[in-house]
C-alpha cells in the first residue's frame, strides 16, 4: 500500500466531562476514499476536527501530510480542503464572492468557472448563500474545499439532509476526486453511502474504533451468511438441494425457496446445484448482508437507534 | 494575505449593506436620536444650551449612539457567525484569526464615519450653526472611542451564549455604561465605588474626550482620556483574546 497521508495514533479528546473521542487509531492512505462511520455522537466530527488542526487533541499523535495539525495548522491549511458538518456562510454573500475570496487565499487555484460548472452552480454565481437549496450549499462547500486542488479533502457528513438524487450526484463527484489521485477522508452515518463510496471504512462507536477494513472484508468477516431465494414450480426442490455443503437451512414457502448458507462460494455452489439438478427456475435473487448488518452485529444495535 | 484581508473586508461591507435592518440600526437610529433629542433639548455649544445644564451635549449623545450601534452590530455579527459555523469555516482557511475579526472592526469603523457624516449633514440641515467643531478632530475622537468600546464588544460576544441573547445582553451592558458615562450628569455625583468603575469603562473616556474636543479643546490637553482609551483597548483586547470562542 502507498504512504499514509493521515495517521492517527491513540487520539483522545474530551469536552469537560464528555468523552468525545476515547481511543482512535487509524491510517488513511494516498489515493483512497476512507470513511469514518458510526452513529451520531460517536466522535466522528471531533476526530476530524483534530485532524484538520481546528482542535487540540488531549492525547495521541496526529500527522497529516507529515505535519502536526495543531502546531503546523497554518502550513496544513494551505494543503487540505475541508467541508464541515452543518456549515454556513454569510447569509447574503454571493456565490461568486465566496469563490473569489477563497481564490485569493491560496497560491495555486483551479479554473473556478470550470469547477462551478462541474458542480452545477454556474447559474447561481450571483445568488445569495441564503437562497441556495441544501444541495447547492453543499456543492458550494465542496467547491470551496476543492478550489486550491488540495492533496487531501476532509468531508464531514457531506450528504446529510440531501435528497437521493443530489446525494448520488455528490457521490459521483467524490469518486472523481479520488480518481484524480487525491485522498478523501469522510465521515458518514449513512451505511449505504459508506458502502457505495468508500474504499475502506473504520467503524467508530463511543469514541473508539471497533473495526477497520474494506466494506467487503467487513461483511465477509462479520456477516458471512448468504441467502439465495428462488422460485420454481417443480416438486421436491427443497429435498433435492438439501445435501449441499455449507447450506444451513432450506425453507420453502409455496413456490419460493430460500437457502441460507455461508462462504464466498455459497452462491456459486447453489447455482451449480440448481443447474446439475436441472431445476427450472422462474425467479432468482441473492441477499447479501450489508455494512448495516455488520454494524448491528458488532454493536448489538442499529446505527439509527 | 493583505489581499485576503481587503477582500474579506469588502465582502463584509457588501453583506452588511444588503442586510435590511443593518443600515437602519447603524445609520438612521443615531441620526433620529440626534434630531429628536436636539429638537426638544437644543443643540450646540454650552452657551447655547437652553434646557439641560452641562455637560449634556446632543451631538455627543448622537456620536455615542453611533459607537454603541457599532458594538451592537459587532456582537450580533460575531454571535451569528459563530452559531452558523461561519467563523469555524473561515478559520479553516489560511486567513489568520486577527484578519477574520479585524475585517469586522474595519467595517464597523467605516460605518461609524458614515453615520457621523449623516449626523452632521442632518445637523446642518435642521439646526443651522449648531455644529461648529473641528470635524477631523471630532471624527478622530469618535473613532478612538469606538475602537475602545468595540474591544469590549468582543468580550460581550464571548459571554453571550447564543445569538438570541446578543441584543438583550449587549443592551444590559452598554446602556448602564452610557448612563454613567458623565454625559447626563457629572461622574462626581456617583457613589465612590461606581466612580472607580467608570474609569474602567471606555464609554466614560470617550464621552470626556468628545466633550472636550467639542468644546474646543485639543488632543494634547485630553491626553488622559486618550491614554485611558488606548489602555482600555489593550486591556479588553487581551482578555477577549483569552476568552474568545470560535464556536
Ligand atoms: N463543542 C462541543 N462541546 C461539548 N460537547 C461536544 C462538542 N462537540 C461534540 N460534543 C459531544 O461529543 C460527543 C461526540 O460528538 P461528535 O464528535 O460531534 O460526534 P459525531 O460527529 O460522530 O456525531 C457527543 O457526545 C457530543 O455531544
Ligand atoms: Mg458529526
Amino acid at each position: 500500500m502507498s504512504n499514509p497521508v493521515v495517521s492517527i495514533d491513540n487520539l483522545a479528546k474530551s469536552y469537560g466531562s464528555t468523552i468525545a473521542v476515547d481511543d482512535v487509531t487509524l491510517e488513511v492512505f494516498e489515493g483512497e476514499i476512507f470513511g469514518l462511520i458510526g452513529p451520531n455522537g460517536a466522535g466522528k466530527t471531533t476526530t476530524m476536527e483534530c485532524v484538520e488542526g481546528l482542535r487540540k487533541a488531549d492525547r495521541g499523535t496526529l500527522s497529516v501530510l507529515g505535519l502536526d495539525p495543531w502546531r503546523e495548522a497554518a502550513a496544513l491549511q494551505k494543503r487540505i480542503g475541508v467541508q464541515h458538518q452543518e456549515a454556513h456562510l454569510q447569509k447574503r454573500i454571493k456565490v461568486w464572492e465566496a469563490i473569489d475570496l477563497w481564490s485569493t487565499l491560496y497560491s495555486k487555484v483551479v479554473d473556478t468557472n470550470l469547477l462551478l460548472q462541474r458542480l452545477g452552480l454556474e447559474n447561481k454565481r450571483n445568488a445569495w448563500f441564503m437562497t441556495l437549496s441544501g444541495g447547492q450549499k453543499q456543492r458550494l462547500f465542496i467547491a470551496l474545499a476543492l478550489i486550491h486542488d488540495p492533496e487531501v479533502v476532509f468531508l464531514d457528513e457531506l450528504t446529510t439532509g440531501l435528497d437521493p438524487q443530489a446525494r448520488r450526484a455528490i457521490w459521483e463527484l467524490i469518486t472523481d476526486i479520488r480518481d484524480r489521485g487525491k485522498t478523501v477522508f469522510l465521515t458518514t452515518h449513512l451505511m449505504e453511502e459508506a458502502e457505495r463510496l468508500c474504499d475502506r471504512v473504520a467503524i467508530i462507536e463511543h469514541g473508539r474504533v471497533i473495526e477497520i477494513g474494506t466494506p467487503a472484508e467487513l461483511v465477509e468477516k462479520h456477516c458471512p451468511e448468504r441467502t439465495v431465494v428462488f422460485t420454481s414450480d417443480e416438486a421436491g426442490v427443497a429435498e433435492r438441494l438439501n445435501g449441499l455443503p455449507n447450506v444451513k437451512a432450506v425453507t420453502s414457502d409455496g413456490l419460493q425457496h430460500s437457502l441460507n448458507g455461508q462462504g464466498t462460494d455459497f452462491v456459486t455452489d447453489v447455482i451449480n446445484a440448481i443447474a446439475s439438478e436441472k431445476i427450472r427456475v422462474t425467479g432468482f435473487r441473492t441477499e447479501t448482508p450489508t455494512l448495516e448488518d455488520v454494524f448491528l452485529r458488532l454493536t448489538g444495535h442499529g446505527i439509527r437507534d | 494575505m493583505l489581499t485576503g484581508f481587503l477582500k474579506l473586508t469588502w465582502i463584509e461591507i457588501k453583506v452588511f449593506a444588503r442586510e435590511p435592518m443593518g443600515l437602519v440600526g447603524n445609520l438612521l437610529i443615531p441620526v433620529m436620536v440626534f434630531l429628536v433629542v436636539g429638537r426638544f433639548v437644543g443643540t450646540g455649544r454650552l452657551d447655547t444650551m437652553t434646557l439641560n445644564p452641562p455637560p449634556f451635549n446632543v451631538p455627543v449623545l448622537g456620536a455615542l449612539f453611533i459607537a454603541i450601534g457599532s458594538v451592537f452590530s459587532l456582537v450580533a455579527v460575531i454571535t451569528i457567525y459563530r452559531e452558523g459555523g461561519i467563523l469555524k469555516r473561515l478559520r479553516a482557511t489560511p486567513l489568520s484569526p486577527v484578519t477574520i475579526l479585524g475585517a469586522h472592526v474595519v467595517v464597523k469603523l467605516l460605518f461609524t464615519v458614515l453615520a457621523l457624516a449623516l449626523l452632521v449633514l442632518a445637523g446642518r440641515q435642521f439646526f443651522p450653526g449648531a455644529i461648529d467643531v473641528n470635524m477631523v478632530s471630532f471624527t478622530g475622537a469618535l473613532l478612538l472611542g469606538t475602537v475602545s468600546i468595540l474591544s469590549m464588544g468582543f468580550l460581550i460576544a464571548s459571554i453571550v451564549p447564543t445569538a438570541r441573547f446578543a441584543g438583550p445582553i449587549t443592551t444590559a451592558v452598554l446602556y448602564p455604561m452610557l448612563a454613567i458615562s458623565g454625559l447626563f450628569f457629572p461622574v462626581g455625583q456617583l457613589p465612590p465605588p461606581l466612580q472607580i468603575l467608570t474609569r474602567f469603562l471606555p464609554t466614560t473616556h470617550a464621552t470626556t474626550l468628545m466633550l472636550d474636543i467639542w468644546n474646543g479643546g485639543g488632543w494634547v490637553a485630553s491626553w488622559v482620556s486618550v491614554m485611558a482609551l488606548v489602555l482600555l483597548f489593550a486591556f479588553y483586547t487581551a482578555i477577549s483574546a483569552k476568552v474568545f470562542r470560535w464556536e
